[in-house]
């Protein structure tokens, strides 16, 4: 079988399970945002209950592997009476997960805006609401979009271990046709591809593209 | 079935899952060398000047960086045996891990390498200093304490992304944990053994790694004491 009547006949398939992959890839990364960002502030709290609070989340979520929270919020949590679908255990596994690593990078960020701009806001009688709003957080986007780019394309890779609890995605998929056609290298080498294409062409020029945005905001 | 935390199966499935954990240990410090060894060879494919092995050398990378390490395992896995290369699944588990975080190490290594100063170079060029002495007497002592921190963080990312490999059948930690579910019918205990023994092994471990970076920066002159 050629590769090109490999693709005819099963291209279409890999294709529904790459627009799976993108809504994962979409769901879990508004969700990761969220989550860093109230953990990445609630680590900074002068409260030490918030703030032990926001250090175990992120120990507990970076300290595990993602494959096994995935396992326990799939098959353990039934347990306790809460089944979720499979395409909802997946997104919150990925978000949990990514949203400790990205709480710490978003803690990095504030921290790194200079001491003088609160100071500053402060001198102006800024409310706190308006000192975050409008000088802090425009100041911290092009701070933390690079490592959090880097984090979003991990997200990307990240996403093929959904597959393992049933969602049928793009890896679900290219599992699926290997185990009827034994045409390994077709299916797996074209799922790496579609990968390398998503990021490569796709996630990563949008990427980019939002830290010119940020960087243009404060005229750098 | 009985509901909640069972600590009687917990205890029995207890010896099966620490023998499980050895693999797995053994499983990330094979891996480990392997990548660290790959990560060199990558390295010296940025470094040569030949443009083309450049060029083909930044597209491999970027490809493994930027495709899943699971699709990967299964490509090691079910493409090999086409080509008559009959490997066992532990061995591709390895070679796939060493391959994946190699190329995540050779950029640390590029970074520490880059973190020296041009300086020193000029120096040794100044004291016609042969480039083997130049990098093993001068550039190589400087630079890996910067690579330190970037090193032991991979070190625990494949500990940590080891349960992958029980995908294609390596009998660690995560695939002991399935396999005595399934025969028994109940996973809480399992993977939340899983998660706590992950959590014991990999906690001091990230904190054993910040203290490095911590005595790096003070050793560097980065921060004061």
């Amino acid at each position: 079988m050629s590769y090109f009547a490999f693709l005819t006949e099963h291209g279409p398939t890999l294709l529904l399970g790459t627009v799976t992959t993108i809504k994962v890839l979409v769901c879990s990364a508004i969700l990761y945002v969220i989550i860093s960002m109230i953990f990445g502030l609630m680590r900074l709290s002068k409260n030490p209950a918030i703030q032990g609070i926001a250090t175990v989340y992120i120990e507990f979520f970076r300290g595990t592997s993602l494959l096994v929270q995935l396992f326990w919020v799939y098959y353990v949590l039934p347990f306790f009476g809460l089944s979720l679908e499979a395409f909802v255990a997946g997104v919150v596994a990925l978000g949990m997960n990514f949203g400790a690593y990205g709480a710490e990078i978003v803690r990095a960020g504030i921290l790194a805006v200079p001491k003088g701009q609160w100071e500053a806001a402060h001198a102006l009688n800024f409310s706190p609401a308006k000192r975050i709003k409008r000088i802090i957080i425009p100041q911290i986007f092009p701070i933390i979009l690079p490592p959090a780019a880097n984090l979003t394309v991990e997200l990307l890779k990240a996403t093929a271990l959904v597959a393992l609890v049933t969602v049928v995605d793009l890896t679900f998929e290219a599992k699926q046709i290997n185990s009827i056609t034994w045409l390994s290298a077709q299916c797996f080498g074209t799922a790496l591809l579609i990968y390398y294409i998503m990021a490569r062409f796709a996630l990563v020029p949008f990427l980019r593209w939002l830290e010119v945005v940020a960087a243009r905001k404060v005229g750098r | 079935m009985e509901m909640g935390f069972r600590w009687d199966f917990a205890y029995e499935i207890l010896p099966q899952m620490l023998w499980a954990t050895l693999n797995t240990i053994i499983a990330a410090g094979v891996g480990y060398a392997i990548a660290l060894v790959v990560g060199l060879f990558f390295l010296l494919g940025q470094r040569t000047p030949y443009k083309i092995v450049n060029v083909i050398n930044r597209e491999l990378v970027e490809f493994i960086r930027s495709t899943p390490l699971l699709i990967q395992l299964f490509f090691v896995y079910f493409v090999l045996p086409q080509f008559g290369i009959k490997l066992s699944a532990w061995l591709c588990g390895m070679i796939t891990i060493g391959l994946h975080f190699g190329t995540y190490l050779s950029e640390v290594y590029r970074g520490a390498l880059e973190g020296v100063s041009k300086t020193q170079w000029e120096a040794c060029r100044a004291l016609n200093f042969s480039t083997v002495y130049t990098y093993r007497r001068i550039v190589l002592p400087q630079a890996f304490p910067i690579a330190i921190p970037g090193m032991g963080n991979y070190l625990v990312g494949i500990f940590k992304d080891t349960p992958l490999l029980s995908t294609i059948g390596v009998a660690e930690l995560f695939h002991a944990a399935t396999a005595v579910g399934g025969y028994n019918y109940r996973y809480l205990e399992p993977y939340t053994m899983v998660g706590i023994i992950f959590l014991t092994l990999s906690i001091p471990a990230a904190m054993w790694v910040r203290n490095l970076e911590k005595k790096v920066n003070v050793a560097q002159g980065k921060v004061k004491q």
